[in-house]
């Protein structure tokens, strides 16, 4: 009973690891006003959509920066980036094959969000996973603590048993 | 079971914990070691055009710097042009890449160290981009057939820069 219990956590954890494999969110960020303003150099192509250049930023890291996006450092290399995903982008190429000329650069280093395989998949696992074996303890552990527990029976000490029997003999 | 489980559950996290602790997050290795050199054309801050394909069948120094960075690439500058002149009879090129400078303060800095090789801007950062260059210095060290065979963040030494070009050096061309 209890060894098929853990199979169906080990089965959940699985199942719940997939399910955020599946959903493997892109992030896209909102610009903010001052992000948004530093995308648009004079240079522009008027062909590129902004959108699209703030989309591509918004994954790649800011080399330079501490946790910070290429869409969100106002930093002049951030800035470069900004300028060079556009031109990328004016040239034909699509968006994944931009994320993917700066992967090709710095490594999977610069994806803020790391890609869903190998070890990587950890990252993404390993929040659901907790939770999951935090619910599972807090279940067993819940369970133990209201079940109703069964007392032995203490044997009464037969002197005391006696006292008793006469005590009640002796009631009028 | 259940009397075990807690306390092994922590083996797991220690042991992603040491190994988290025991790398440099700074340490970013290049996914382009082993991989040809991206080409660029520099003008360089006395408006000589630099170019990699010119320098083909050489070995190549290319040193990215900016005179903001201080102290590594003022304790690496005499150590290049040093270099530099020992290995200049010897098909070996020297780049300097200013990145992210002011084009004065580059020239000052050129100025200072009496820097004899090519240095040059890179305005757009293009170059910075196509060498995967996240901080200054950084230098890769480039074979006679045109590939990168190693990248150095941090300063040059005489003695490493020694090692790799005497290395790249006693290659076949």
């Amino acid at each position: 009973m209890r060894r098929a219990g853990l199979l169906a956590l080990a089965l959940a954890v699985l199942v719940g690891g997939r399910s955020v494999e599946a959903r493997a969110p892109e992030a896209p960020r909102l610009a903010t006003g001052v992000a948004a303003a530093a995308t648009g150099p004079a240079n522009a192509a008027p062909t590129v959509d902004e959108e699209t250049v703030r989309r591509v930023a918004a994954q790649l890291r800011c080399v330079v920066c501490q946790n910070l996006s290429v869409l969100d450092s106002p930093s002049e290399m951030a800035a470069q980036m900004r300028a060079i995903i556009r031109e990328r982008l004016a040239a034909g190429e699509a968006p994944e094959q931009v994320v993917q000329y700066f992967v090709a650069k710095y490594g999977e280093w610069i994806l803020l969000s790391p890609r869903e395989h190998g070890f990587n998949l950890l990252v993404w696992a390993a929040p659901v996973v907790s939770v999951l074996v935090g619910l599972a303890v807090v279940a067993v552990l819940l369970r133990r603590w209201t079940r109703p527990r069964a007392r032995p029976a203490t044997p009464i000490d037969p002197a005391l048993r006696e006292r008793i029997r006469r005590e009640l003999d002796s009631l009028p | 079971m259940w009397r075990w489980l807690i306390p092994l559950s922590v083996v797991p996290v220690l042991g992603l914990l040491a190994y988290g602790f025991r790398v440099n997050p700074r340490d970013i290795p290049s996914p382009l070691v082993g991989r040809p050199a991206a080409p660029f054309v520099l003008r360089t801050f006395d408006g000589r055009d630099v170019s990699l394909e010119s320098l083909r069948g050489r070995v190549v120094v290319l040193n990215f710097w900016a005179s903001w960075c201080y102290p590594a690439c003022y304790e690496e500058a005499p150590a290049l042009e040093r270099s530099w002149r020992a290995y200049r009879g010897r098909e070996v090129s020297v780049v300097g890449v200013a990145i992210q400078d002011q084009p004065d303060a580059a020239r000052k800095f050129i100025a200072d160290f009496s820097l004899s090789f090519p240095n040059a801007p890179d305005p757009d950062g293009k170059v910075s981009v196509d060498y995967g260059v996240y901080g200054v210095p950084e230098t890769f060290f480039i074979d006679r057939a045109g590939r990168i065979r190693r990248k150095q963040t941090g300063a040059v030494s005489d003695d490493l820069f020694r090692r790799e070009v005497e290395k790249l050096l006693g290659e076949p061309a």
